[in-house]
């Protein structure tokens, strides 16, 4: 008999009943709650008079609504200006107390963007079910989980059951090979994948990424690259467990005890394909070819190197494809064969649940520091995933670094990620964003997304427009 | 949930791929805490020129008459063509609220995203597939005559036309039962409440670890 893939292990171990007609009752054994998709979960639960399965099976915080200045902040919920965020945010409170759901509070420390928050509690774990009512649920995916986004009437299906009905997956196997170069990102080769397989080449696949170059990231670069498999089609990315892996996760506050550690560290080396294991699907990249990426349209497949030129949609045979370019340009306010570094930019976002960790704020800082924000830029924002990322970052410097150079340093939240709150774009402006998504309108109405690393990101805070970074390091 | 049975409706239009979430519903109506209402803001950006507001009164807004949606052609639609990759980026189960709230009960696209489509099965809307030949046919048929009207039979997995052909089309034994009875999937999972806890008390010999408060 054929091995098992890394996935079929997490499924075989968290199956609680094979269901008639295919689909399975799968455990879960983490399950993660913000403001925006939970709310109607709750109200549907206290209408059928149910409770809870296994309260200490959640764990909430707000992150999409929540204001990004410190002086919104400071006045707490009763303080955040818009009134429909607030009562957002009020009811996730409401909620978690009154059933006693662990929450971190808008202005506890370790509130933050809930795939931030769970790995850098300890309260993701390997081996683990994880679900959330948000598709970048796949994060979690980097510590050899299976972790994927639910709807809200799921929601409300795992907080009445802990368990979840769903159909297994198909594997793949997406597998880069090589070594990064300087200056090229776990951003950049999640890109370059998307870019290879299309936004929907992962649909009906759970992904398991592996070879030499995602072994040796480290658990913020596979946390980048699992982030993004939603972007691919993919409800679900992985990494198998490894000694980074363990070593990320030792000693955080949700981690396993002394009591527990060396049982559980046993039983978490099982979460890796077998050698022989088969797969549906094998997709290689080639790491060390990769160079930096950046987002030109409106779908994350709209990718190219920044060496690269804007395509030109007479040259696309496909019609389908062609009416998507055309469109794509039109609304990016671009033309064909424009080389990428001729896009000139109006924002700057570093932040998101792709790119906000502690590894991505230093990395940008290295290229910011001792230059200035060009002036035609009209705001710089990095926005930290979390309390403790932001106290990390302060700790050492960073905050200085980004201010000084022109940057606005704010308070833990997904931002303009998808723009809920008061961080967005205006019509017509470009932006550089560390963030996942360029979708028409994600980041502001009429607003023009271009998805990069945040290397990429500061360097084009810096230039005005894209440039690729690898040439800025090497003037350091 | 709704039961979804059989459906005639008047078929609109969407011929583009790649349909993604924030299009169907923009973020700034995901604020609400409710289920219901979000008709008047699907597909917010296109149906309108000005940009959407929370508790806005929409009759009040410009048209973007060039939509699909609001021409008068397609009024009263409950049926809506779509290409691949319909539904994908976010899980906002604000998606379908937002069809459903606005009368369509039928997708039919070439594929969805996942989190989508499971999202469309537990409103009691029904997401169809078929190939992109199909597709292409329906999308010249609806074209060319105005009031265009499908029927679905859910039972017997058909779309029939209006005259009489009929098409096929696939969807899990379990969700189809979901679909004509109405089922509600919690109640149908703690009827296994034995196998639920029974898992756990054996899960919790196995790794203790994954049972211990979180403070
Ligand atoms: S940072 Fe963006 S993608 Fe991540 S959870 Fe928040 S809104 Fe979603």
């Amino acid at each position: 008999m054929a091995g098992k893939t890394l996935y079929d292990k997490l499924w075989d171990t968290h199956l609680v009943r094979q269901q008639e007609a295919g689909s399975g009752l799968i455990y879960i054994d983490l399950h993660l709650l913000h403001e925006v998709t939970s709310p109607q979960a709750f109200e549907g639960l206290r209408t059928a008079g149910r409770t809870p399965w296994r309260i200490s099976g959640n764990l909430a915080t707000p992150d999409h609504n929540v204001p990004t200045t410190l002086q919104e902040r400071l006045t707490g919920v009763e303080g955040i200006a818009d009134p429909v965020s607030r009562i957002q945010i009020e009811t996730l409170d409401d909620n978690c107390s009154r059933f006693g759901i662990v929450e971190f509070k808008m202005n506890d420390p370790r509130q933050g963007i809930v795939h931030v928050v769970g790995p850098e509690q300890g309260a993701t774990l390997p081996g683990m079910t994880v679900v959330c009512g948000d598709s970048h649920t796949s994060t979690h995916g980097a510590f050899g989980a299976l972790a994927h986004g639910i709807g809200t009437s799921e929601v409300e299906h795992v907080l009445a059951t802990q368990c979840l009905i769903t159909n297994k997956m198909k594997n793949m196997l997406v597998r880069v090979d090589g070594r990064l170069s300087p200056g090229v990102t776990a951003k950049d080769v999640v890109l370059a994948i998307i870019g290879k397989i299309g936004t929907a080449g992962g649909t009906g696949y759970a992904i398991e990424f592996g070879g030499e170059v995602v072994r040796n990231l480290s658990m913020e670069g596979r946390m980048t690259i699992c982030n993004m498999a939603i972007e691919a089609g993919a409800r679900a990315g992985m990494v198998a467990v490894d000694q980074t892996t363990i070593d990320y996760v030792e000693g955080r506050p949700f981690a396993p005890g002394r009591e527990h550690w060396q049982q559980a560290v046993e039983s978490w080396e099982r979460f890796v394909s077998d050698n022989d294991a088969v797969f549906d699907q094998r997709v290689i990249l080639d790491g060390s070819a990769v160079i930096p990426q950046v987002t030109w349209g409106t779908s994350p497949e709209m990718v190219l190197p920044v060496d690269g030129n804007v395509p030109d949609p007479t040259e696309e045979p496909d019609a389908t494809r062609r009416q998507s370019i055309e469109h794509a340009l039109a609304y990016m306010g671009l033309s064909a064969n424009q080389p990428i570094t001729d896009i000139l930019l109006d924002r700057v976002f570093i932040g998101s649940c792709t790119n906000a960790r502690i590894e991505d704020l230093r990395e940008a800082a290295a290229v910011v520091k001792g230059c200035k924000v060009a002036s035609t830029v009209k705001q710089a924002l990095v926005v930290p995933g979390s309390g403790l990322v932001k106290a990390q970052a302060e700790k050492e410097g960073l905050h200085m670094v980004f201010r000084d150079a022109g940057f606005e340093w704010r308070e833990p939240g997904c931002s303009m990620c998808l723009a809920m709150n008061a961080d967005k774009l205006g019509q017509g402006e470009h932006c550089a964003s560390t963030s996942n998504r360029n979708f028409e309108g994600r980041q502001g109405f009429h607003g023009r997304t271009h998805l990069v690393s945040p290397l990429m990101a500061a360097a084009a805070a810096i230039e005005g427009h894209f440039v690729d970074v690898r040439t800025l390091m090497s003037q350091l | 949930m709704r039961k979804f049975v059989q459906h005639s409706g008047v078929v609109v239009p969407l011929d583009r791929a790649n349909v993604d979430t924030d299009m169907i519903i923009p973020k700034q109506f995901l604020k609400s805490i409710k289920r219901s209402g979000f008709g008047p803001n699907l597909f917010d950006e296109y149906r309108y020129l000005d940009e959407g507001e929370v508790g806005q009164d929409c009759s009040l807004r410009p048209l973007n008459t060039e939509f699909v949606l609001n021409q008068s052609r397609y009024k009263g639609c409950s049926i809506l063509l779509a290409r691949e990759n319909f539904g994908c980026g976010s899980s906002r189960e604000h998606a379908p609220w937002a069809l459903d709230d606005f009368g369509v009960k039928v997708i039919i696209a070439s594929s969805y995203a996942e989190i989508f489509y499971n999202n469309c099965l537990k409103n009691g809307l029904l997401p169809i597939v078929l190939q992109d030949e199909q597709l292409d046919k329906l999308f010249e048929e609806v074209a060319a005559e105005e009031g265009y009207q499908l029927n679905i039979d859910l039972k017997n997995q058909q779309i029939i036309k209006p005259g009489g052909e009929q098409l096929e089309f696939e969807i899990d034994g379990f969700r189809k039962h979901c679909l004509l009875h109405g089922l509600d999937d919690i109640s149908l999972t703690l009827q296994y409440s034995e196998a639920i806890k029974s898992y756990e008390a054996r899960r919790e010999q196995e790794a203790p670890w994954l049972f211990e408060e979180r403070r």
